[in-house]
């Protein structure tokens, strides 16, 4: 089972090479004997995990078995489980019992997933190293001395030393696509609207969006389609058809238009990973596609109107957690504002208290126009940076990083030099365009992501430009050292 | 742009939290360095530009004004740190 794939996996259960139930056991084996080692899981569902695999079983053989049926996977633990806790890996949450599924959630299990369990994550997702865990960092199977990037670096990291064959993530500046590109795997960040946020914990509400991550492009398709679609209890979910992912994966791909963004190839950009983007272009070139130069000339301003833009926004969504309702409350508060401002200072970690307050500084009164105002005027601009590139090219290709994976503790003492790391990916979410990080190759022993970003609501040519790709390498299909 | 205590006891008061005194001076050095990060903003003109709180510029659907969902509050209360009578427990407020 070891490197199993979700297509793997399914076209063994349906030859009964295995059942669920085994296939389960064997990742609950594998994350109980070697988890150890990443720290990749917060929580596991063992005993559930084995009764939703047996009932899979049974579907399959009733002849009732949906799209996904039997397919273990792990859930990102910012995604509500009913009945599971839902830390969001922090000490303000590490008792909060979920009453309800995230959207997601239920439409992975109505597609017949098996949930192994809930992945390590930066502190409610804010960070790129997954240092920032309330449970501690977790550790990148290629090198453990290395972080696995973040904020989903517990699926990453899961994924990649072989405890679950795919897992769901959140991208609110990069956080599918930046640990996918630093672990080897095919990560999708959807358009936003396209998957519910229902039940996924708000960390900057008008970027925040869910999505999956697994090794190959078609497993994204899978797993993309049973978590697309329109939910009436997300007001940003938008009421569009949701294509058939896996049937466009070998859409024809002559004459497609590439735009490479010159913005992207500059200062900062490790060489190794330049020459192995400018490989992947090569190969994309012989596909029958055109390369062609862009400018994306705001791209500079994407990192600054960010870091204004989502603290502000998680000031607001986090001001829910205050003693009351769920979550964390402080020992014998002597008065209800005691209540609040000790449960807060306590229950939140050093990175999502100084985003609460650069939030609380860019919002309030005075400095609201020179920061909100001025960032939403920014967001406009980089936007419409990419509404003129998509007028001459049907899909924007580049690094998904600067730098492969660095040393943990290499970049806690200055988060700002962490906050380029999401150079490439924040503008995509400002946009609030779909982007694809796939593996193009190693640096050192560590991978490469190369990232393709698409109009709004066209994650079909991006999943069948990886999928392609993706028949013609074998980046993906390389093994962490130590996976099992 | 740099922030001094009483800036950050301001916003610690207004985010309700609590912020020691002993670490004001690294939280102040810290959000002062974003805050001169993010001044590359002013550099640009937007006189003109319409700020965006959406990518789709999409606006809040309304739904009908009908009843759709049950009254969970037990349920609810079940996860609260105090809860009484369908109520959740705070420190007396009113003396």
């Amino acid at each position: 089972m070891p490197n199993h794939t979700i297509a793997d996996i399914l076209r063994g259960l349906e030859a009964k090479t295995f059942s669920s139930e085994e296939i389960t056991q064997q990742y609950l084996n594998a994350i109980n004997k070697h988890d150890i080692n990443y720290n990749s899981f917060i929580t596991v569902t063992a005993e559930q995990a084995l009764a939703q695999a047996r009932a899979a079983d049974t579907a399959r053989q009733n002849g009732s078995a949906a799209p996904l049926c039997g397919v273990p996977i792990a859930h990102k633990d910012i995604f509500c489980t009913e009945g599971v806790r839902t830390s969001c890996a922090s000490k303000m949450l590490d008792n909060f019992i979920a009453p309800y599924n995230a959207t997601v959630v239920e439409r992975l299990a109505t597609a017949g997933v098996v949930t192994l369990g809930k992945t390590n994550l930066d502190e409610f997702a804010m960070g790129s190293s997954n240092e920032t865990s309330y449970y501690g960092p977790v550790r990148n199977p290629w090198n453990t001395d290395c972080v696995p990037g973040g904020s989903s670096g517990g699926s990453a990291a899961a994924i990649a030393a072989g405890l679950a064959p795919a897992a769901t993530g959140t991208d609110t500046g990069g956080s599918i696509r930046q640990p996918a590109a630093l672990c080897g795997l095919t990560g999708l960040k959807p358009t936003y609207g396209r998957v519910s946020r229902y039940g996924m914990i708000a960390f900057a509400s008008s970027l925040d969006q869910g999505g999956p991550m697994a090794k190959t492009a078609e497993d994204n398709a899978l797993l993309l389609q049973a978590m697309a679609g329109f939910d009436h209890r997300d007001s940003t979910s938008m009421d569009l058809a949701v294509p058939d992912f896996r049937a466009g994966l070998n859409k024809d791909l002559s004459g497609l238009k590439i735009g490479v963004p010159k913005e992207y190839f500059s200062e900062g950009l490790d060489p190794e990973i330049a020459s192995a983007i400018e490989a992947s272009l090569n190969e994309y070139r012989k596909m029958g596609a055109e390369i062609k130069s862009i400018s994306l000339p705001h791209t500079h301003l994407a990192v600054p109107c960010y870091y204004i833009i989502a603290p502000a926004e998680a000031s607001a969504n986090l001001s829910r957690f205050d003693g009351v309702r769920y979550g964390y409350r402080c020992e014998n508060p002597k008065d209800l504002d005691d209540l609040y401002c000790r449960s807060r200072a306590e229950g939140f970690g050093e990175e999502v208290k100084r985003r609460i307050l650069i939030g609380t500084y860019a919002l309030s009164s005075g400095f609201y126009d020179a920061y909100y105002r001025k960032a939403q005027q920014i967001r406009r601009l980089i936007k419409q940076d990419f509404d003129e590139a998509f007028k001459s090219v049907d899909i924007i290709a580049g690094p998904t990083t600067p730098n492969p994976a660095f040393a943990l503790g290499e970049k806690v003492s200055d988060p700002l030099t962490m906050y380029l790391e999401d150079i490439y990916t924040i503008a995509v979410n400002l946009a609030g365009l779909p982007a694809i990080s796939l593996p193009a190759g190693f640096t050192k022993g560590k991978p490469i992501g190369l990232q393709l970003i698409g109009r709004d609501f066209d994650e079909t040519t991006l999943l069948a430009a990886a999928h392609q790709y993706q028949q013609r390498s074998d980046w993906h299909q390389q093994a962490a050292p130590g996976s099992v | 742009m740099s922030l001094d205590q009483n800036d950050i006891a301001k916003l610690a008061r207004l985010a309700r939290i609590n912020v020691a005194e002993t670490d004001t001076a690294e939280l102040s050095q810290r959000i002062g360095d974003i805050l001169n990060m993010v001044d590359a903003m002013q550099a640009v003109d937007t006189a003109n530009v319409v700020p965006m709180a959406n990518p789709h510029d999409a606006t809040q659907r309304l739904r009908a004004d009908e009843v759709n969902e049950i009254n969970q509050r037990e349920h609810f209360q079940k996860i609260a740190p105090q809860t009484a009578d369908g109520l959740y427990l705070v420190p007396q407020v009113i003396e």
